[in-house]
């Protein structure tokens, strides 16, 4: 059986568009949610959080919340391990996570969590956060990343740098990347044109509709239950063990559906802090955030600031590209600086190329991933210099990039020899696109832009069993955020030869099923999709023995073929084809049930390539701006769905554009976060759009078993740039600074007159 | 405090519940009737994920309090389909595949009944006007609109 060569074509199944199997459950207001769920006795929580952005904590007085007849439980940090070791860097990511959850000696920003009560109902434990009392001692705070770097700038924790960062830096900056080849000096000699500039970007929220929630259970036995909405629930079960200071197993850990998270819901935030409260309480404690909670105490992504040095030839050939990426992660390390420095130049051949990030610490909340982390940063600052060489030179922005794209085995400016990518391919689809060609309005600019994202692996388990009727049942453990149970139904019915409707694929709980990393890095239809496939292969084989034991024939003889086991040749035998429901109607009688799984670490996952057009359309008198035409082309390697690869090309774009053009956390004076809610922090809205048009592009991933590329971040990565491209051509003069507000604007135009 | 006895109509059914003042309705159609398809995205009205119908008119249900229902038609996404028949919009969102999460689709779909029962054609830019009001963090709006615009279109033809 030949069941391991690389399927690109002839498909059943995979390439078509059927309905998602939780569509009925979600227009009908039935899919359970993080809020959804309810228990009997069960309590509400509530967090007491720092105002202040700096401070130490002297004392914490919970008697009189503590008196109050409704309320069963208050925490503080006391209530959690004290053996979560410190260490530097991400090393000692447990204990960042602590602090971060639960203040210890320090609220490290407005937002932090100091204490925490659970009562019978949400409004009497609001009440009762407003009896604890907290004495801190305010201390200088810094939210800005170029200050949090200075000298004389507070510094946010002692001893938290890992060894990356050299000596006599500030201890706030906790890890620094350098990589590149070549000469780059010896690079911009050749040049006949060097263009250096200065861009910043600022902090964004992943802005998912649903707030984090979670219902957790936890008894002085040690054994717990937690419901909660999460990109992973693995990480969460493990995450809260080590902080209860629990056995990892004895604590089972069910994802609800997800309301979104792109990045957001990959760590922890309130769930440890629910399983403390119940374990002290001894009843259930259900915990719901605010959207004020949620942006000043869940993690939006870094703020940048950097510095791009690009050379370039007449020709456009680009003989050298020099970046320094400054990214702050708030008050603990994790900003995305190495994936910045890393994604910076990927999408160009360069022979001479240097990148160097610095993850910075400020009293900001801890930065989350957010879709491609650190990956649209750098593209804005990268794509935009291309962007202004093109213009000064007078030359053809397409086939200056596709002059010096990365192809097949091209040393990617991050190190490794790309394998088959699909940049090329992106860049020809931009060029024959009616879009590109059409005529703009007087007030309207045109921008274009490539991106990059690396796609990730993971450990993965799935397990896959097949009933007596000849139906599927698949488990897979990566919280379905984008309509991946319809594309591992697809891909089992691909390989088992059933009917899609025919397979039902779950979210297991961690009670269920192996380790599975969370979902994020766009792997989810890549590792868990490869999983399927192969878990899928594994229950085939088990009906080629049945049928081979059938038919007295050697196992090898026999081949799968539309859901039937068949002869292999006709040297096999001659016997009819014997359909999947045929073997499994009496499989407990020929050797027991049959079923597939597969665990393993994927590698091959491939990286994703883009290329974005925007037209933008800038009225001078307000300086706002309309983003009037919209299109993304990517690489999927194989859309398995393409209609919600379409959609993860659109939703990418939309965000892009929020990001581009309104979305920031504005910090006051104070240190305070001054937007915390829709209103003031406006992501878009259906009229701030135009139809976002898409264009897959098919350049199979040699890694996947059907191809597959992920799909899911590398959509975020050009918007930034395209949108500034498009409204620096509208406007006539060079957007440095995200977001492109009309405010931003207006100055901008002033200080050109 | 004490709380309120408050009677009224939920998708067509006499419903009853006690409530603190301070309680909204979507609280009280969440945590009292169990009735959880409105959803809290922001508590202050921005969102939309909490939209349901106050006497026929579109409100969010976060900023109406629990004890203002007195007496009152609500409606709720659990009330749009009839008995197994899903309403058009409801089998058009999942033919256009106009949701990925999902968490702000029961708020879209009751503003855009709303709308189709004001407006049955109206424009794209009506559409995304009155959908301003509901956030969508996943589709870019693109198949949410193109889904609604179908549906009109569909139900005029089917009239």
């Amino acid at each position: 059986m030949a069941l391991d060569d690389l399927k690109t074509k002839d498909f059943a199944f995979v390439g078509t568009r059927p309905n998602r199997p939780d569509g009925l459950d979600k227009v009908t207001g039935r899919a359970k949610f993080g809020a959804d769920a309810y228990a009997p006795g069960m309590l509400h929580g509530a967090i007491l959080r720092s105002p202040h952005a700096h401070a130490r904590i002297l004392r914490i007085d919970t008697s009189k919340a503590e008196a109050l007849k409704d309320v069963k439980a208050v925490v503080t940090r006391a209530d959690f391990s004290d053996k979560v070791p410190f260490e530097p860097g991400l090393e000692g990511e447990f204990w960042n996570v602590l602090e971060n959850v639960m203040a210890g000696d320090k609220a490290l920003y407005d937002g932090h969590a100091v204490a925490a009560v659970a009562a019978t109902s949400a409004l009497a434990a609001r009440d009762a956060l407003k009896l604890i009392e907290v004495e801190y001692e305010i201390l200088p705070h810094v939210t800005d990343v170029d200050k949090a770097m200075l000298a004389d700038a507070p510094v946010i924790r002692e001893g938290a740098a890992d060894y990356s960062v050299p000596e006599g830096m500030h201890p706030n900056v906790v890890r620094m990347h350098e990589s590149g080849h070549g000469d780059v000096a010896a690079g911009f000699a050749e040049a006949d044109l060097v263009v250096e500039d200065h861009f910043t970007t600022e902090a964004t929220h992943q802005g998912y509709i649903e707030p984090h929630a979670c219902l957790a259970t936890l008894g002085m036995d040690g054994k717990g239950e937690l419901w909660c909405c999460t990109q992973g629930h693995w990480i969460v079960q493990k995450t809260c063990a080590a902080l209860l200071g629990i056995e990892t197993a004895n604590l089972r850990v069910t994802a609800s559906e997800i309301g979104g998270g792109f990045g957001g819901k990959t760590t922890v935030f309130i769930e440890p802090v629910a399983l403390a409260l119940s374990r002290k309480a001894n009843k259930p404690v259900k915990l719901v955030m605010s959207r004020s909670e949620v942006f000043r105490a869940t993690g939006p992504t870094a703020s940048a600031s950097m510095d791009i040095k690009i050379g370039m030839k007449k020709d456009g050939t680009i003989t050298a590209a020099e970046g320094i990426f400054r990214l702050q992660g708030g008050a603990f390390p994790g900003g995305p600086a190495e994936f910045t420095a890393m994604c910076a130049f990927a999408p160009y051949s360069l022979s001479n190329v240097r990148q160097v990030g610095y993850d910075v610490m400020t009293n900001r909340p801890k930065q989350a991933a957010y879709r491609a982390p650190g990956s649209p940063m750098a593209a804005f600052a990268v794509e935009s210099v291309i962007d202004e060489l093109c213009n000064q030179l007078g030359l053809d922005p397409i086939e200056v990039r596709l002059k010096n794209a990365s192809r097949e085995g091209t040393k990617a400016s991050y190190g490794p020899r790309f394998q088959q990518i699909g940049l090329v391919q992106t860049l020809e689809a931009a060029k024959a696109h009616p879009h590109l060609s059409a005529p703009l309005k007087p007030g309207q600019g045109r921008g274009i832009s490539c991106g990059f994202w690396f796609n990730h692996g993971g450990e993965t388990s799935v397990s896959l069993a097949l009933s007596e009727d000849g139906s599927a049942q698949v488990m897979v453990g990566t919280p379905d955020i984008g309509g991946s149970r319809a594309s591992m139904a697809l891909m089992a019915a691909e390989v088992l030869g059933i009917p899609y409707d025919n397979i039902r694929v779950t979210i297991a709980d961690t009670a269920t099923l192996g380790y599975n990393d969370v979902s994020h890095g766009s792997r989810v239809t890549y590792a868990s999709g490869l999983a399927t496939i192969k878990a899928a292969r594994h229950a085939v084989e088990k009906l080629c023995e049945r049928a081979a034991k059938k038919w007295g024939i050697p196992v090898d003889a026999v081949k799968w073929e539309n859901g039937c086991a068949v002869p292999s040749g006709p040297n096999a035998g001659d016997f009819d084809p014997l359909p999947l429901a045929d073997i499994t109607a009496n499989m407990g009688q020929t050797g027991g049930p049959i079923s597939g799984h597969f665990e393993a670490t994927p590698e091959g996952a491939g990286v994703s390539f883009a290329t974005h057009i925007v037209d933008a359309e800038v009225d001078p008198e307000t300086g706002k701006t309309r983003v009037v035409r919209y299109t993304v082309i990517q690489d999927a390697g194989k859309a398995i769905h393409p209609t919600y690869v379409e959609g993860q090309f659109q939703g990418g774009a939309a965000q892009g554009i929020g990001w581009a053009l309104n979305e920031e956390y504005i910090y006051g004076e104070d240190g305070r976060l001054q937007n915390s809610v829709f209103l003031d922090y406006r992501i878009p809205v259906a009229s701030d759009l135009p139809m976002i048009d898409t264009v897959i592009v098919e350049v199979p991933n040699p890694g996947h078993p059907f191809g597959v590329r992920g799909v899911g971040e590398t959509s975020i990565c050009p918007p930034l740039a395209a949108i500034a491209n498009a409204v620096s051509a509208a406007a006539g003069v060079r957007m440095r600074n995200l977001p492109m507000s009309p405010p931003r604007i207006l100055s901008a135009l002033k200080a050109d007159g | 405090m004490s709380k309120i006895h408050v009677s009224t109509t939920v998708n067509g059914d006499a419903v009853e519940y006690l409530c603190d003042p301070r309680e909204t309705l979507l609280d009280c159609l969440r945590d009292k009737l169990s009735l959880t398809g409105a959803k809290e995205g922001c508590g202050t009205g921005d969102c939309g994920a909490c939209s349901v119908t106050l006497d026929g008119r579109l409100v969010c249900s976060c900023l109406v309090l629990g004890v203002e229902a007195e007496g009152k038609e609500i409606g709720t996404v659990e009330g749009i389909a009839e008995g197994d028949v899903l309403h058009p919009l409801q089998q058009k969102f999942i033919d256009y595949a106009a949701l990925q999460c999902g968490i702000c689709t029961p708020g879209i779909l009751v503003a855009a009944k709303a709308l189709l029962e004001q407006n049955p054609d109206p424009t794209e830019e009506e559409v995304r006007f009155w959908l301003a009001g509901n956030l969508c963090r996943c589709t870019g709006y693109d198949k949410i609109i193109r889904a609604v615009m179908d549906t009109a279109k569909d139900m005029r033809e089917a009239v």
